[in-house]
């Protein structure tokens, strides 16, 4: 199988001190869970960061999207130092200033405006994810 | 006499987010720092360690950390002694369910309600361990 044909890894930031972390985590699950589960797959930071031998091959191997929950970017240097494919490089605060109507709060449990940020977000990924699936289907019907 | 520094307690959770134990760790964690032992903890971020949280790394070489793990590979607990220094103390939450017969827990966005169960029994467990580490048991 090669790396068009896989499930995009999806790889949100594990930031537990902001709000945004938790939108970064819930759009995540939001792609992987309800929009887009047969073409993603969600990995977990913590197993990256700690050389996992799954995770980091599935994302060695794969296109990814990572979701930084802030400037330290850890999911997008921690897919990079696992040598993954990053197609888009998506950053909470960017959703959110294209929505600044929208006022996240709450860490453990995101307000309504969280949860909204995180659809716009997740909605964002699902974009990325058509593109490169019209891309695979285009590129295999030439 | 001078103002020193007031000593805390760093903890860290996995975060697993593909397990629900991950996420446990993380509501349990939240609770300790909010609710619980606000005073006397900080949390620190796993991922930070490896991406340079120079600051991170610091303060779990200097100060007593917990690693609140989900699973049996306790990565919080080893990419803590990799990255800084071995925690004080470990928790990890499959260990916890099993040793008090709690349901297996479900969600990994919203834990249910065993997963809820858990997260309470986490976080008065890491409560506990704090005042341990800061000699504040049984006051």
């Amino acid at each position: 199988m090669n790396s068009s044909s896989r499930k995009v890894a999806i790889v949100p930031c594990s930031g537990i001190g902001k709000p945004y972390g938790t939108v970064s985590r819930v759009a995540a699950y939001l792609v992987t869970e309800n929009d887009r589960p047969g073409r993603s797959r969600l990995v977990p930071l913590a197993l990256l960061v700690m050389g996992d031998e799954e995770y980091g091959r599935f994302v060695a191997e794969s296109r990814a999207i990572t979701i930084d929950g802030c400037p330290l970017a850890c999911a997008t240097k921690m897919v990079r130092q696992s040598n993954g494919r990053i197609v888009r490089e998506c950053s909470v605060m960017e959703t959110f200033r294209r929505h600044r109507e929208l006022k996240p709060q709450g860490i453990a449990e995101l307000n309504e405006d969280g949860e909204k940020l995180a659809e716009a977000l997740a909605q964002e990924i699902d974009a990325v994810i058509d593109t490169l699936i019209s891309q695979e289907e285009g590129g295999s019907h030439a | 006499m001078p103002d020193l520094p007031r000593k805390k307690v760093g903890i860290i959770a996995c975060s697993g987010e593909e397990l629900p134990e991950g996420t446990i760790t993380r509501l349990a964690v939240l609770r300790v720092l909010h609710q619980l032992r606000p005073e006397d903890t900080v949390t620190i971020c796993l991922p930070l360690f490896m991406a340079g949280g120079e600051g991170d790394r610091n303060f779990a070489r200097m100060f007593p950390t917990i690693a609140v793990d989900g699973c049996e590979k306790q990565c919080a607990f080893h990419g803590t002694e990799k990255y800084s220094k071995r925690p004080a103390a470990g928790i990890v939450v499959t260990d916890l369910i099993a040793q008090h017969g709690l349901e297996q827990p479900y969600g990994c966005r919203k834990p249910d309600a065993a997963g809820m169960r858990a997260v309470e029994l986490t976080a008065n467990l890491a409560a506990d361990t704090v005042d341990e580490l800061l000699g504040k048991a049984g006051r």
